[in-house]
């Protein structure tokens, strides 16, 4: 990455301070106050509404290949997704997509 | 005599929390390996875990920090990713509520998916506890966890700087947050506001600034609100 090493501690700093604010928020400064039923319910999407379009362009359009599609991190994408939806367990999926793409790099590479 | 449950409470936090190690630990390890590989010092690295502690957060300020995207723009996808954690501080409030304002601010710095999701199952379930007793316990789950995620992450980065950067880790990234986001599809609300993220990050992805990302999240937030209370039948809990 092009970034010198002030703009990447502003950028540590900046998350670091909003991060916090955001978990101290109702424990700390707004006391015992309930949180509105309609703004727990966007809450509640905030991770799978920022992470799946985060990762879609890297998935279709992955740099290595110059951002040609490439049925090896296509395939190992979907074995990632299918083992989480299975067996709800973070690591196995991680473990699932890197076989994958290590066995698929092997077959079609 | 008050220190006997508190003891008892911390020690069973402890050990509710101990299998967390088995996430923080391979989770911290390929932040460090990735991190360093993208071009961070291991310092730098170590301001992440130390200072954000919040693993999805880090590998999206990372992911964008690559593409060269804005500042302002790697800050807000970053917090957008732990705005949850404001769902969690507000649910933990009515139980931590009473204790010492250190003391809270200190549990807010710990307040990560794990903590919180042990925590409040058995908060709920023995709402006998005492203040003392809920405080330790929340701690101790916490105390397996953050010195793990230090201590790999410090791994991974010393791994990841020995490690040459033509050995193909570009889809680390990937595969981790495709991994995250299997888990969480356990309702037709969850796969709604996934399918239109990526539809949106896909159809916006030509716009400046990565700025499409943030409009897609925008969107898909509001996609899983409205199919949850649609599945609801639009009734008021």
């Amino acid at each position: 990455m092009n970034m010198s090493p002030a703009h990447i501690w502003l950028l540590i700093a900046l998350i670091a301070i909003g991060t916090y604010l955001i978990r101290f928020s109702f424990l700390g400064l707004i006391g015992n106050r309930p949180i509105p039923e309609w703004l727990l319910r966007h809450l509640r999407y905030t991770p799978v509404a920022v992470l799946p379009g985060l990762v879609a362009p890297l998935v279709l359009w992955p740099e290595a290949t110059g951002g040609t599609p490439d049925p090896a991190r296509l395939l190992a994408a979907g074995a990632t997704v299918l083992a989480g939806v299975l067996t709800r367990n973070v690591l196995i999926s991680i473990f699932a997509g890197g076989g994958t793409l290590f066995a698929a790099l092997q077959l079609f590479g | 005599m008050a220190t006997a449950p508190i003891t008892s409470a911390f020690r069973h936090g402890f050990i509710a929390g101990l299998p967390f190690i088995l996430v923080a630990m391979p989770f911290g390890l390929l932040f460090g390996v990735v991190g360093t590989e993208a071009g961070l010092s291991i310092a730098e690295v170590m301001g992440f875990s130390v200072a954000v502690i919040a693993g999805a957060a880090q590998f999206a300020a990372l992911q964008l920090m690559q593409d060269n995207a804005p500042t302002l723009i790697i800050v807000a996808t970053a917090l957008a990713v732990n705005l949850r954690m404001a769902m969690y501080s507000a649910s933990l409030a009515p139980h931590l509520g009473p204790a010492p304002l250190w003391k809270r601010a200190l549990a807010a710095y710990v307040l990560v998916d794990q903590v919180y999701a042990v925590s409040i199952a058995r908060f709920e379930n023995a709402p006998a506890m005492s203040i003392g007793e809920k405080l330790a316990y929340y701690f101790g789950s916490a105390l397996p966890l953050v010195p793990t995620w230090y201590g790999a992450s410090f791994a991974g980065a010393w791994a990841g700087a020995a490690i040459p950067p033509e050995y193909g880790l570009d889809f680390a990234i990937p595969i981790t947050f495709l991994a995250l986001v299997g888990p969480m599809l356990r309702s037709l609300a969850h796969v709604a506001a996934a399918l239109t993220s990526v539809v949106m990050a896909l159809a916006l992805a030509g716009l400046p600034y990565n700025s499409g990302l943030l409009i897609a999240a925008v969107a898909a937030m509001v996609m899983g609100a409205e199919v949850e209370r649609r599945m609801n039948g639009g009734k008021q809990p």
